[in-house]
């Protein structure tokens, strides 16, 4: 297992290559000058020039991409041509919230998800796997945008029940940052939650409806709780796969839901690079969000192996 | 019994008319059936049902509550919002199942010969699908959009590209679960070749959380279209998807609660109907059942 | 878990958060600013923040007169190539330097010189700046340039301590000599200002601290305002106001700005190989067939200002002009004219914010009727500017945030070589008459010279002006002095709060 680990984080190396070329390239056949929206109203042609020149904008793409990923091998993801911020800065001051909302937010998924998935799978065709089914729906129905605003009118400005934003710090406000994070964590959780519910319902039938277990449990050699307990495990690998994509969806960013609750995590600093072509701060965010996912998905590979010893994984 | 004998629970098929009578017997796959057949029916009668031109403007009718003439009133610009719920329909159903087809015709395979087949195979497959799951959405989609210019067309492409990893890893999790079963063995043992027991037995074993995820997606996929002609990158105005109403119904929510419900109810609905139908589907095909 | 459940409920009902100062404003934003470098800025909003961190050399009334700030007098010589600025004596800048005549050439030299101004074309006609004495300085010219005293109420008239600026990153850690100073920022959640003490006109701030907060949302803005996580807000949404007035908390505080909307038709190049590109007629068609009260009503409500020019109402130099009204028939007989098929294709790109989207739609409607086929192309905004930079447009809506002097509303736009003229007009008569403009320091005679050119520019017709934005403000009833003001800058001189 161990050696497992090892070889599939040096398989980590090419991957995370293969994402910043990738990203790199896709950049570069954007559309849109990163200059002209660094110069505002400013647009001499020696004004854009030296910009250019400045940025490294007016080297060869190849050229610009093995400049970055030197200044990478040292530690350094270049600075933003917005605000002049040093990249590793900028994460560091971000990751911690994006990672705090996304503990949140799953933490509240799978609370709700789980449990309402069991539930309506031993009940299914009732009106509790309908209401559940109806429940969960009705949480991905809606664009996290609109349930946003609506939460916020509902408890910010009707209730005053939470603050409509105002994010502080984890560390030198605690009360304050949970009370901001609630609303987020909760249009985002129930979103997801919406997923796990149906993913957990459907594992479940699918393993209770497998012959052996429906011989056992007429014959009544199995004890219900017994049958739950075996038909929940074999039904953790989607549940796994699913938690582990979705929480490294949720480091690249709850754009919309940090957007409309102002909340300063990775969501919203891409979406301002990506909107101001702000090179630099795509690639960082993006080697970090590459990162997490091969992180979660080595996860979930091993923790396939430790719901069932028999499972194989290649690699 | 001989060790290479499969169990009857692996036996993959089932005549099809006891599928339909299986799926018929479902009541609530049915009225999943029934709900998607009326939203297309909706999608496809648009001009022939819609009380207005979804873009005629009146501007002495700007956000006016429903009424008689306007039963699900009007909106920003005075349009009747039942005609453009009725056209949206078009843009929105074909933004949810064009995108989750195309994901799930690149994802399944993917995730298949990624777990089948493992090894080389699947590490070269797994890093492709990490890279693209990292990739953010937006910048693909601005890509995309500047290389084939916006439409509904490629922001479905975008919106499905991005879908896909999902399904991926997903297939791939599902197959590696289902390999590890004893009729995989015996199949292999008794020397089926790797084509036939990937269709036959792996894929039928894997296809519940695909068929789930698939339902669940197309609603991601509505509200990621609303996203994307919000950027210019999807339906260009004045043309409406339900998304799109959504997304200025938003700005009015205190104002004219009406612009959102309407559109929200209808993509509720739709989401309804397609998870209902998947459940009946999933039933009805599953090899185990019956 | 009764433990988690009380601790819940407690967080829930938890009394309100008490980390702000006593005694601070809190105020939200639209966007997050840039650089606050004022030679690098580029963004309104980061003006807003400068309005209250950086002191400029000359100030404007809400009436758009100049008034003494740093710079007690200015005065011309009788060649109009000498201006000759007197300084206000005592002051310092933040971190104790002292302010004074070489403070000022330092400043300005900085802007003309500095690789990464932006602040160049500003003060592109300064020659050189010549220390008269410690408070005198005189900026020679190398031409007659009328709008140079506007610009140094703005980001070119704000003055940096010489020393932490040339030694230290202004653009993180500006220095300047204005009411508060930098405390801290982090980006896209926060600036915080803070008092300075030895403000020369420290008397009339009220507040210990101010928080920008940036909030991209208008809707979520207001709530937070409703909410009482804000004291203040910018750039209210026209439709929110109805409710913000309904709001017995709040406050709605509005004055016509100096901002407007246009119409770019491209007019050379590929891209205007368009009958809306050839022919003036059917630019002037285009624009009879558009109602600007009807828009006006139907978009924002009625709280915009029509307008066919880019001078604001609060300027004195607005021309006196009616707005011109809708005419389908006229326009109809100019298409005719023009013997052009019906109906005209026009694409036009424009943003993808939900106003413009509206504008578009309703020009849209209204252009219909007129016999023209308007296709819009929503464009997210770094496109937007190359796409319209490279003319590769037939026709955009284009903003603008507006300037104090007619100079800054016009000539970059209309000028063969204008730095924002991507509609490539090019009319040397007009060319002409604004560079006179600019040579002349009497209003009255200026003021001719621009009415002679909008002239000709409406009647070419390659920019179509739509209305002036209003500054929107919310704020809190307590409270109190706040004066909104053309240019949308918030100045918190006697501005005072109730708790």
């Amino acid at each position: 297992m161990l050696s497992f680990i090892g070889r599939r984080l040096l398989l980590a190396i090419p991957t995370l290559v293969l994402v910043s070329v990738f990203t790199f390239s896709l950049q570069k056949l954007l559309p849109g000058d990163p200059v002209l929206t660094l110069a505002g109203e400013e647009r001499s042609p020696e004004v854009l020039a030296m910009l250019r020149h400045k940025y490294h904008l007016d080297d060869p793409a190849p050229v610009q991409y093995l400049h970055w990923i030197g200044g990478v091998l040292h530690g350094d993801l270049g600075v933003s041509l917005k605000t002049d911020q040093p990249v590793v800065q900028m994460i560091g001051q971000k990751l911690p919230i994006t990672i705090e909302l996304a503990l949140l937010a799953m933490a509240i998924a799978l609370l709700l998800g789980i449990p309402a998935g069991v539930l309506a799978a031993t009940r299914k065709g009732t009106a509790v796997d309908l209401g559940a089914n109806v429940l969960a729906l009705s949480g991905i129905s809606v664009p996290p945008f609109w349930l946003g605003v609506l939460m916020i009118l509902l408890f910010a400005v009707k209730l005053h029940w939470l603050p409509a934003s105002g994010f502080a710090p984890l560390l030198e406000d605690p009360v304050q940052n949970l009370r901001t994070m609630l609303m987020p964590s909760l249009v985002i959780g129930a979103a997801l939650s919406a997923s796990l519910m149906r993913h957990t319902r459907g594992a479940m039938l699918a393993v209770l409806r497998a012959d052996y277990i429906r011989t056992a449990r007429a014959k009544g050699l199995l004890a219900p709780s017994v049958v739950l307990k075996h038909a929940f495990r074999n039904a953790l690998v989607p549940i796994v796969t699913l938690t582990t994509l979705l929480f490294g969806e949720l480091i690249g960013g709850a754009v919309l839901t940090e957007q409309v609750f102002t909340i300063p995590g990775f969501g919203k600093m891409i979406v301002d690079a990506v909107f101001t072509r702000d090179y630099a701060v795509v690639q960082g965010v993006v080697l970090c969000v590459a990162c997490a996912f091969v992180l979660l998905n080595l996860l979930a590979d091993v923790l396939y192996v430790v719901i069932n010893p028999r499972l194989r994984v290649g690699a | 019994m001989t060790d290479v004998a499969l169990p009857a629970r692996a036996v993959p098929r089932r005549p099809r008319n006891r599928a339909l009578a299986a799926f018929l017997r479902n009541r609530a796959a049915v009225a999943g059936a029934v709900v998607v057949l009326v939203f297309v029916a909706v999608a496809v009668l648009a001009p022939l049902l819609a009380p207005f031109d979804p873009l005629k403007t009146n501007f002495l009718l700007i956000r006016k509550a429903p009424s008689a003439a306007h039963w699900l009133g009007t909106d920003d610009l005075g349009r009747d919002i039942l005609s453009r719920l009725l056209f949206g329909a078009r843009a929105s159903l074909l933004a949810g199942c064009i995108s989750v087809a195309i994901a799930l015709a690149i994802g399944v395979p993917v995730g298949l010969l990624s777990g089948y087949f493992g090894g080389w195979i699947d590490g070269v497959l797994s890093r492709v699908v990490e890279a693209l799951l990292s990739c953010p959405f937006l910048v693909l989609a601005i890509a995309l959009g500047a290389f084939l210019g916006p439409s509904l067309g490629n922001a479905m492409i975008a919106i499905g590209l991005s879908a896909m990893p999902i399904f991926a890893r997903l297939t791939r999790g599902q197959v590696l679960a289902v390999k590890a079963e004893d009729y995989i063995a015996g199949a292999r043992a008794i020397g089926l070749p790797d084509r036939w027991i990937v269709l036959r037995y792996v894929l039928p074993n894997a296809l519940a959380p695909i068929v789930v995820q698939a339902t669940l997606a197309i609603a991601g996929a509505i509200i990621a279209e609303a996203s994307l002609s919000f950027l210019g990158l999807g339906q260009q105005p004045p043309a409406p998807s339900w998304g799109s109403m959504l997304n200025t119904a938003k700005n009015f929510l205190d104002q004219a609660p009406w612009m959102s419900i309407s559109p929200g109810a209808a993509i509720f609905a739709a989401v309804l109907g397609f998870n209902l139908l998947g459940d009946g589907l999933r039933d009805a095909l599953d090899p185990k059942e019956g | 878990m009764k433990r988690i459940a009380l601790t819940l409920a407690g967080l829930l009902l938890g009394a309100a958060h008490g980390a702000e100062a006593a005694n601070g404003l809190r105020i939200g934003l639209q966007e997050d600013p840039d650089f606050l470098d004022p030679a690098r800025a580029r963004s309104y909003v980061s003006r807003i923040v400068f309005a209250s961190l950086c002191d400029k050399l000359i100030d404007t009334t809400p009436d758009l007169k100049f008034v003494p700030a740093l710079a007690l007098s200015w005065t011309w010589s009788p060649d109009n190539k000498v201006l000759t600025l007197k300084l206000r004596p005592g002051v310092t800048f933040q971190d104790g330097e002292a302010f004074d005549a070489e403070a000022v050439k330092y400043n300005l030299d900085r802007y003309r010189t500095l690789p990464e101004s932006l602040r160049k074309s500003e003060v592109a006609s300064i020659d050189h700046v010549d220390v008269v004495d410690p408070l005198t300085v005189a900026l020679v010219l190398k031409q007659p340039d009328a709008a140079l005293v506007a610009q140094l109420t703005d980001r070119s008239g704000m003055m940096m301590a010489p020393k932490a600026t040339a030694t230290g990153n202004p653009a993180a850690a500006p220095v300047c000599s204005g009411p508060y100073k930098l405390t801290e920022r982090v980006a896209q959640d926060r600036i915080v200002l803070d008092r300075f003490p030895a403000y020369w006109n420290a008397g009339a701030y009220h507040f210990d601290r101010v928080t920008f907060m940036p909030i991209p949302d208008t809707t979520v803005r207001l709530a937070n305002l409703q909410s009482g996580g804000l004291d203040m807000i910018e750039r209210m949404a026209a439709t929110d106001v109805k409710s913000a007035e309904a709001d017995a908390k709040l406050q709605v505080l509005s004055v016509p700005g100096l901002g407007f909307m246009t119409l770019e038709f491209n007019v050379t190049g590929d891209n205007a190989k368009t009958p809306v590109g050839q022919d003036k007629r059917v630019r002037q068609a285009f624009d009879l067939a558009i109602d600007r009260e009807a828009l006006n009503a139907a978009v924002y409500e009625g709280r915009y200002t029509p307008g066919s020019q880019p001078f604001a109402p609060a300027s004195p130099y607005h021309l006196d002009q009616p707005v011109p009204g809708r005419d389908v028939e006229k326009a109809k007989a100019l298409l005719k004219a023009a013997g052009v098929a019906l109906p005209v294709t026009v694409k036009m790109t424009l943003g993808n914010d939900t106003n413009t989207q509206q504008l578009g739609q309703v020009i849209q409607a209204m252009t219909a009727e007129a016999g023209f086929d308007l296709q819009l192309q929503t464009t997210e905004f770094a496109t937007l500017l190359s796409q319209n930079g490279a003319g590769n447009f037939q026709t955009t809506m284009v903003g603008w945030s507006g300037r104090v002097d007619p100079d800054g509303n016009i000539h970059q736009f209309v000028t063969c070589k204008g730095g924002l003229n991507d509609m490539k007009y090019c009319n040397p008569a007009v060319d002409a008459l604004l560079n006179e403009a600019r040579a002349v320091t009497d209003p009255a005679a200026r003021k001719a010279k621009y009415a002679a050119a909008m002239k000709i520019i409406q009647d070419d017709k390659p920019i179509t002006y739509l209305d002036f934005e209003p500054r929107i403000f919310g704020a809190v009833k307590t409270l109190k002095g706040f004066v909104p003001h053309p240019d949308g800058m918030i100045r918190l001189q006697n501005v005072t709060l109730d708790r």
